[in-house]
């Protein structure tokens, strides 16, 4: 009785429906629209199809919609646009820096290299300057060891030509002697001038 | 509750009064259709203002979410109508995000899924078509009316490109609204009839148990569906508003 109740109600707002305005069919159809188990055999109690419903959920849209907007176009909207913009920025920031470094980077190994080829040609000219004194130096001592030696030579020369000379003298007299005594011995007499000329002729 | 056709498809689309309210001899009662207007309004900004309140410079997965939403709707609508359609982006992204939050509440069970009321959908396509319309005459005046008229076509034709253009224009609002409202509606129903062939099979015993095995796999796989379907829908919309939009900031062809 209650199903057949309902369907009368029913009835009755969809042939309204059918005909024409919203405005006349109002308290009847809210009966109507209330009945839960009614099989949808009506084509106007389909609900989408409702249209005392319409103003209803035209405002109901509207002003839920509106909020909607108005809230993301002001609070939302602005608020990622914001974290974005920041981030773009940051990230450029970044970039830039690490540029920035790189080139740093570039220079100080460029730096450090330069300063590496001086350090290298500095320590190979003193190395050569070292090397260069240390040879001078020993020249000179050799040099000077070597006059040293020469003139020692030069001396002992002069003292061994002397002590010849010496003994050569003494070899003339010695001889000059001898011979006058073997002339003396063979008897005969001789002259002392004759017998050192004689000898100075064999000696000389 | 003892009739035989208890598993109805068409009733998760009835609206229920919660509130009852009269204004000026219009019936505007807060539903349970309006009930989840307002669950979409919260829970789509509830999401937003949480996953952007730290602002963080490396965001976590929820400011991911919102920024790749975000950067989503701002390149589809930068494609579509480039740089001086980007003074629509608030409309676009709300529009967007409200048809993609509504769409995916619907898919919890016992929610009402506001998007599958043709009305409801019809008034988010006015919106867009009443932005194109009086943002192309305020921008451009009559030339605005060139949208109808594509240049390059013979004389003799362009009566009929121009009735051509008007009528597509016309339509407009309505494939806009009814192509959401159509996906919305046809899925849940199709859940719904899924559904209920499980319940009624296994209650013929061992043998329906064994059945409704079938429409229980269609069941699960058609809520995957509807999920994609949800997200589609959302898409298609704000890339139809876009490229509507377009026709407004550039009427000429």
């Amino acid at each position: 009785m209650l199903v057949t109740d309902a369907y009368g109600q029913e009835s009755a707002p969809a042939a309204d429906g059918g005909q024409g305005g919203e405005a006349p069919a109002d308290a009847g159809h809210v009966a109507g629209t209330e009945v839960p188990h009614e099989g949808g055999h009506g084509e106007a109690s389909f609900p989408p199809f409702d249209s005392t419903t319409f103003p209803s959920q035209i405002l109901w849209i509207a002003i839920t919609f509106g909020l909607f907007y108005m809230f993301l176009k002001r609070v939302i909207m602005p608020r990622l646009g914001g974290i974005l913009e920041v981030r773009e920025a940051r990230i450029a920031q970044d970039i830039d820096q690490a540029n920035k470094m790189k080139g740093d980077a570039d220079a100080a190994v460029a730096a450090y290299e330069q300063e590496l080829a001086a350090a290298r040609a500095n320590a190979n000219t003193i190395g050569q300057k070292a090397s260069d004194d240390a040879k001078a130096e020993a020249d000179a001592k050799r040099k000077s060891i070597e006059a040293g030696l020469g003139q020692k030579l030069a001396e002992a020369e002069a003292r061994v030509a002397k002590i010849k000379d010496a003994a050569m003298q003494d070899v003339g007299s010695i001889a000059e002697e001898t011979a006058a005594a073997i002339v003396a011995a063979l008897g005969g007499k001789s002259a002392k001038a004759d017998v050192a000329a004689a000898v100075k002729s064999v000696r000389s | 509750m003892a009739t035989p056709d208890k598993v109805d498809p068409i009733h998760q689309f009835h609206i229920n009064k919660l509130v009852d309210l009269h204004v000026g001899g219009f019936d505007v009662s807060f539903t349970n259709s309006a009930l989840f207007m307002v669950v979409t309004l919260v829970v789509a900004s509830a999401f937003l203002l949480l996953a952007t309140s730290s602002r963080a410079l490396i965001p976590s997965r929820l400011q991911s979410v919102a920024e790749m939403s975000y950067e989503f709707v701002a390149n589809m609508l930068r494609d579509a109508a480039g740089k001086q359609g980007m003074k629509f982006f608030p409309l676009v992204f709300s529009l967007f995000m409200f048809v993609l939050v509504a769409n995916l509440l619907g898919m919890f069970p016992y929610f009402y899924t506001v998007t599958s009321q043709i009305i409801v959908t019809f008034f988010l396509a006015m919106v867009v078509i009443l932005t194109v319309v009086v943002y192309g005459f305020y921008k451009h005046g009559l030339h605005f009316l060139k949208l109808f008229v594509p240049s390059g076509v013979p004389a003799i034709l362009l009566p009929l490109v121009v009735a051509i253009e008007i009528i597509s224009f016309l339509s407009r609002p309505i494939s806009l609204s009814v192509r959401l409202f159509a996906n919305m509606l046809a899925g849940h129903i199709t859940l719904k009839v899924f559904s209920g062939f499980v319940v009624s099979l296994s209650a013929l015993g061992t043998v329906g148990i064994a059945g409704a095995v079938l429409p229980l796999g269609m069941a699960v796989a058609l809520t995957g569906l509807e999920f994609l379907v949800a997200f589609l829908q959302a898409y298609v919309f704000a890339v139809l508003t876009c490229m509507y939009l377009n026709d407004a900031v550039h009427p000429g062809h």
